[in-house]
């Protein structure tokens, strides 16, 4: 029946949504930071990907692999440099940097690989499929999905159970305490975003593999982050899931009424989530 | 201001400097009503493109410098309001400078389902929340198949011929109707600027903006005197729109051709808009001024380089935040003390202390 696999597919979508978003819901959670280029990062961390895929001709698990490292020094990197100067009572000051350097990447990617559609190949896995019952489920988009499962539930186990997520807690409670502890604030911040960028690279991995993107793909990616960590309430990477499942079977649905309507009813179906229950469907964070 | 005070001491917000600048505001005003007359047209058109980015400048300056309203979907009253113009000129056959006003006053009512929704979002989660709410509105417009749809549409060519005012300036100078309309346009746009930037120093200097300026450094402590800070940003919030939504609808005027994607850009009425309050001096109402003629000049140096133009913009918007939070005109204040539209309250005839009334001016 065409509504269940509608509704398949949409799950399937949702899966690389939640990918989308688990970085940018663990650095909130941290530092309480909204990273504006987020999007252009994934996006980003996908050129890089596609370099090494069609220059050196990897598998693009492969380069995932060798990419990973590489986006974990750059998060590392950024947070030291530029978000941790911009870190305090006052909102304006990361939002307006993490928005200049959206804008950066952006124009640094037009002007590196100018504004055409790419993809990156995966050769037979591109098509690969298998008939579950009335529904044909294509083999990347379930890969993604569970690849969003298994980061959430490694990002848990790293959160609860590792030295390094009780420092995470700590900070994330008050800064300022933990640091009286032996922790030091900017050090784990810059842990986290490097932690997130490695997020971001796997989410970068199916973006790539799954359609077309271009230099200025970066926007909707954020909003799409944005609308699943928000639907699923603030703090719990479990809801940001279920609101990555919700934002793509609603644009599934959308889709399959028109197809124009697809981004137009992710977009509706958050905004209904907003009027019902603003802090979300499983709210964790007090703020 | 007035305040109840002992006869010997005053308030004011004037200083030497501002009296000067207020007369000399009013002599830039002068000879800008008489640009159309003096320069070509070109010069013209680029002058209206620096006064309606001013436009929008200061009113997300107001925003996000004076009501911590920081928003990443302006654009979608710019957009809304040049699409709202649209609709009144080709469906119902209105005046265009007629449908300029009420794209204005349609603006208002877009911002107050609108408010319903980001309002329930806090500070970055706001920002993400007007940027969705302009898509939305982005992706319904380019289902409007009456205006265009998703490839837009024009102006017809007699609305702007028969524009009011155009067969006036005909037979008065001699003017051709796209020079006479290019003029009309432009006036307006210096109207809109002198208005724009006149209430906004008139409500900073106001009770209301100090009950604006107490809110920003301090909410709760605000809260605690009795300011109403909820309504206050409301109602900064909806006299930005029909600001933002006026400048809208008379860029498009003016362009005269419309699409979604044009006129809902987050780069051309957003990011530049950004960078220009950022760089100038966010929180000052000099900053925009000198941020809009930096960005002009920039763009005409830089217009052969594209993208890389973007990114050094976008470069000196995160060195400005980093190190000189307060923008170009900030600093150039701090040092010199010079402020042309001063809103800090000063105790005149009182012992001399150093005197702070609202944290910054």
């Amino acid at each position: 029946m065409s509504l269940i696999d509608t509704i398949v597919q949409g799950v399937l979508l949702g899966g690389l949504y939640a990918l989308f978003a688990a970085g940018l819901s663990l650095v909130f959670g941290i530092m309480r930071l909204v990273n504006l280029a987020h999007g252009d990062l994934i996006v980003l961390a996908a050129f890089l990907l596609l370099v090494l895929v069609s220059t050196l001709g990897l598998n693009p698990f492969l380069a995932a692999l060798l990419v990973a490292p590489v986006m974990f020094a750059l998060g590392y990197a950024l947070q030291e440099v530029l978000f941790n100067r911009t870190l305090g009572k006052d909102v304006l000051p990361p939002l307006l940097v993490t928005f200049g350097l959206s804008i950066v990447i952006q124009n640094g990617l037009l002007e590196g690989f100018s504004a055409d559609s790419r993809r990156i190949s995966t050769g037979a896995l591109e098509t690969a499929s298998m008939a579950a019952g009335p529904v044909t489920i294509g083999l990347m988009p379930l890969l993604a999905l569970l690849s969003a499962v298994a980061v959430i539930v490694g990002l848990n186990l790293l959160i609860y159970r590792t030295a390094l997520g009780r420092a995470f807690r700590a900070t994330s409670d008050d800064a300022v305490t933990a640091g009286l502890m032996g922790i030091h604030p900017r050090k784990i911040f810059a842990m986290a975003t490097g932690l997130a960028m490695v997020v971001v690279t796997i989410a970068a991995l199916y973006l790539g593999t799954r359609a077309n993107f271009d230099p200025t793909a970066g926007p909707a990616r954020l909003i799409y982050a944005f609308e699943a960590v928000i639907i699923g309430g603030l703090g719990s990477l479990w809801g940001t899931l279920a609101g990555g499942i919700i934002l793509g079977v609603a644009q599934t649905l959308g889709a399959a009424i028109n197809p124009e309507w697809q981004i137009l009813s992710g977009h509706l179906a958050f905004l209904a989530v907003l009027l019902v229950k603003p802090r979300g469907l499983f709210p964790r964070a007090v703020d | 201001m007035t305040i109840a005070i002992p006869s010997a001491l005053k308030v004011e917000t004037r200083t030497k400097v501002s009296s000067i600048s207020l007369f000399v505001a009013f002599a830039v005003l002068a000879l800008g009503l008489a640009a159309p007359f003096l320069v070509s047209r070109g010069a013209v058109q680029d002058l209206f493109f620096i006064l309606t980015m001013l436009v929008l400048a200061q009113s997300w300056n107001l925003l996000a410098g004076y009501a911590g309203l920081i928003s990443v979907g302006q654009q979608v009253f710019v957009g809304f309001g040049a699409y709202a113009m649209f609709g009144a000129v080709i469906l119902l056959g209105v005046d265009p400078l007629l449908a300029i006003l009420i794209a204005g006053l349609l603006s208002v009512l877009l911002a107050i389902p609108t408010a319903f929704f980001t309002f329930r979002l806090y500070g970055p989660y706001f920002a993400i929340g007007t940027w969705v709410v302009a898509e939305v509105v982005r992706l319904l417009f380019a289902q409007w198949k009456a205006l265009g749809g998703g490839t837009g549409t024009s102006l017809p060519r007699e609305a702007v011929r028969d524009m009011v005012g155009v067969s006036l300036l005909r037979d008065l100078f001699g003017m051709k109707p796209a020079q006479a309309s290019d003029a009309i346009t432009y006036w307006l746009a210096l109207m809109l600027a002198a208005a724009t930037i006149g209430f906004i120093y008139r409500l900073l200097r106001s009770k209301q903006g100090l009950g604006l300026a107490a809110v920003r450094d301090n909410e709760q402590a605000a809260r605690a005197v009795g300011v109403d800070a909820r309504r206050m940003k409301a109602l900064v919030y909806l006299a930005t729109a029909f600001l933002t939504g006026l400048a809208g609808a008379l860029i498009y005027a003016q362009k005269a051709r419309i699409s979604p994607d044009a006129a809902f850009s987050v780069t051309d009425w957003t990011a530049y808009v950004i960078f220009i309050v950022v760089i100038g001096g966010i929180g000052t109402v000099e900053g925009p001024i000198l941020g809009v003629i930096l960005f002009f000049l920039l763009q005409n140096f830089m217009a052969d380089y594209g993208s890389w133009y973007l990114l050094m913009l976008g470069l000196a918007g995160i060195l400005v935040m980093l190190f000189a939070p307060r923008g170009l005109w900030g600093a150039f204040s701090d040092r010199t003390g010079i402020q042309l539209f001063p809103v800090r309250r000063t105790l005149i005839g009182g012992p001399s202390i150093h005197q702070g009334g609202s944290s910054h001016g």
